[in-house]
């Protein structure tokens, strides 16, 4: 069985030809049943890849496939399409999951777009063990790397400081102070992490109730926000006040009301929207935009760092797929040796049957079964090691030519 | 023969200690090796523990060393609860090297040593065991107070690298030290209840007026807490508990 990989990303190819290659989940399931054996079609904003396995590789189809989506862009596909085999196909799809691929290294939503397209692929159990590994490495280097937890733009790391503040953020409340873009980029993301946008405060009342609308979230102005602001677990704001809309005396006078409960304070604004004293009030962070930018400054350098540990991760990954992928070489080999001396057994349990009482007969198979077994165990776990080397393919051969395996096939 | 079962125990705790100081530079395997140190200590102290109780006549741990390696061995079982999590992790940092230290001077007082023990009784045993759960479970909410306040800091002070060290989120430290104290609390008191079935006038000590000031503060801590005072100063008045049970309270207990 062969791995082939082809596909275009966005490293070569430019959106306009992504978007004609790019496929929602259901054309992308069509099409992997399509292309028949195994397949998975993973597409995303950032790249459409055909995954396949089969004996021929398949390489032609999947080329044939993609500039067939391309249409009138076709000619353009030739310079930025990439095709990988085997080895290389398993490590790119490893660092695809593993966020290593993407615009921004890390991020963490590819890990649940391969899960899907592996969930709508035509899977056998090739893929099936190609994608499971993808997605253990993906997760492998979440959990043992710190890549994923380094926001990479300012709206980001002010999600990324919620959870640092608050466990989980499930169940807590926004509050937008403005109606602009990085309000809703921020509050995007805190949504994204399980928070819920209960207000949006602005000063023109329908332009918060158009972004409210998108959020599901409450429109109101920004007079009186005292109710909200005992309310709210996390606060961005963002408006193009020249005064402060939040001033100290505005939180210390809701801190009782809020029995302790920590408040996170997002100023993205300039000239900023929240007076910077709230930060000394207790429980109360406050982060303005010149603290944010530090904050991704420093996590983008941490970035760099983990990514090539996480580079590490998904080579060892890799070579795991390696040695898995070259047992199977010699799996036939194993399979016809053990069928070999089943059969063997079987005949001469046949021969001595009339001799033996049924008991006796278990006893028998029960025995001749268990040698065998043992005999087995260490050639079947050679062979397999053998295969990760060069020369895996001759021991199967030599065993093959020891024990005159498919000699009869090749006779016949 | 006990040294089979101590220096592994003290080597993997020892091990632990040093490599969550590795995890301060981002989650990876410095933190990994230092949760396996923390399993591989307390499984070998755990085995310590069993042989002690099988080969004592008595109650093996009733000295200060017994009971320090008793107590040892409480506080690393509750961290192992969390500890376990990588999010966690880095209250190792608080809680290991103490650990070690303290399971060094069991070791050194002779409380890890096997056949030994006393004819306390049952009562008395339970009375300490009870008693010295319930501290290690305020040792293990401290560590947490702790862990708070440095987080807290560097939210404060908007540290640059905030995000690069993974540590407990801060809503969720001052629940669980919270948690610590109200085990500990209801630890102690049975603790205290099973101890009274022996007391007589007389017997009343320093100690004794010591642990019921301790059970004073952290019942005012968990009141506070109810009332509003969460965060920083919660976390503050549980050091400050903590330090009546780190310090007067030994200090009280040998002055005797």
């Amino acid at each position: 069985m062969r791995l082939t990989l082809v596909g275009v990303s966005h490293h070569r190819a430019p959106i306009e030809l992504r978007e004609r290659v790019a496929l929602d989940s259901d054309a992308a399931s069509a099409l992997a049943a399509q292309l028949g054996h195994e397949a998975v079609v993973l597409s995303t904003c950032n790249r459409t890849e055909l995954y396949l396995a089969r004996p021929d590789g398949g390489e032609e189809l999947a080329v044939a496939t993609l500039t067939d989506l391309a249409g009138d862009r076709a000619d353009e596909l030739g310079a930025v399409l990439y095709r990988l085999g085997d080895e290389a196909a398993a490590l790119h799809l490893f660092r695809v999951a593993a966020g290593l691929d993407s615009l921004v290294p890390g991020e963490g939503e590819i890990l649940g777009q391969v899960r899907s397209a592996f969930e709508a692929g035509a899977i056998g159990p090739f893929l099936d063990r190609l994608f499971r590994q993808a997605l253990h490495a993906g997760r492998r280097v979440r959990v043992e790397t710190a890549i994923g937890e380094s926001p990479a733009s300012v709206p980001a790391a002010g999600a990324a400081l919620a959870q640092q503040v608050f466990e989980n953020l499930d169940e807590k409340q926004v509050l937008l102070l403005g109606a602009g873009k990085m309000s809703e980029l921020t509050a995007r993301n805190l949504r994204s992490r399980g928070a819920h946008v209960a207000a949006v405060a602005n000063r023109t009342l329908e332009h918060a109730q158009e972004l409210a609308d998108t959020l599901g979230a409450r429109a109101l102005g920004l007079d009186d926000l005292g109710d909200e602001l005992a309310a709210a677990d996390v606060v961005v704001a963002s408006t193009s006040s020249r005064e402060p809309i939040v001033r100290k005396s505005d939180v210390a006078a809701v801190l009782r009301a809020r029995r302790g409960r920590p408040l996170l304070l997002v100023d993205l604004a300039v000239p900023r929207d929240l007076d910077p004293a709230i930060n000394e009030l207790d429980n109360c962070f406050l982060y303005d935009i010149d603290d944010l930018e530090a904050v991704v400054a420093e996590t983008i350098t941490g970035r760099r760092t983990e990514a090539a540990r996480a580079e590490q991760l998904v080579a060892a990954e890799g070579d795991r797929f390696r040695r898995w992928q070259a047992s199977l070489d010699v799996v036939p080999t194993i399979a016809s040796l053990r069928a070999l001396v089943e059969e063997i057994r079987d005949s001469e349990l046949e021969r001595a049957g009339s001799r033996l009482s049924e008991s006796e007969r278990r006893h028998v198979e029960s025995i001749t079964s268990q040698i065998l077994a043992k005999l087995l165990h260490l050639p079947t776990i050679r062979m397999k090691e053998a295969a990760a080397a060069a020369d895996g393919v001759v021991y199967a051969d030599v065993v093959r030519h020891l024990f005159g395996l498919g000699e009869e096939e090749r006779r016949a | 023969m006990s040294e089979l079962l101590v220096v592994p125990a003290l080597l993997a705790y020892g091990e632990a200690a040093f490599a969550y100081a590795g995890e301060l530079r981002g989650p990876g395997l410095a933190g990994r090796l230092a949760t396996w140190g923390v399993r591989l200590g307390w499984l070998a102290q755990t085995a310590l523990l069993v042989g002690q109780a099988a080969s004592a006549d008595g109650f093996p741990w009733g000295t200060w060393a017994g009971a320090l390696n008793l107590f040892v061995w409480l506080v690393v079982g509750a961290y192992l609860i969390w500890g376990c999590r990588p999010r966690y992790r880095l209250l190792g940092l608080a809680v290991m090297p103490i650990a070690a230290v303290l399971f060094a001077l069991a070791w050194v007082g002779g409380g890890t040593g096997l056949e030994q023990g006393d004819d306390s009784g049952i009562v008395l045993a339970i009375h300490v065991g009870l008693m010295l759960a319930g501290f290690a479970s305020l040792t293990l909410s401290a560590g947490m107070a702790a862990l708070y306040i440095w987080q807290e800091r560097r939210l404060k002070r908007h540290a640059r690298r905030v995000l690069r060290v993974t540590v407990p989120p801060l809503d969720a430290l001052d629940r669980l030290a919270a948690r610590g104290v109200l085990a500990g609390l209801a630890l102690l008191a049975l603790g205290i209840g099973v101890g009274a079935s022996r007391f007589e006038r007389g017997d009343l000590d320093a100690a004794m007026i010591v642990t019921f000031a301790i059970l004073g503060v952290y019942g005012a801590l968990l009141v506070l807490r109810h009332e509003g005072w969460r965060g920083r100063r919660a976390a503050l008045l549980n050091l400050g508990g903590f330090a009546l049970v780190a310090i007067v309270l030994p200090l009280t207990h040998f002055a005797q």
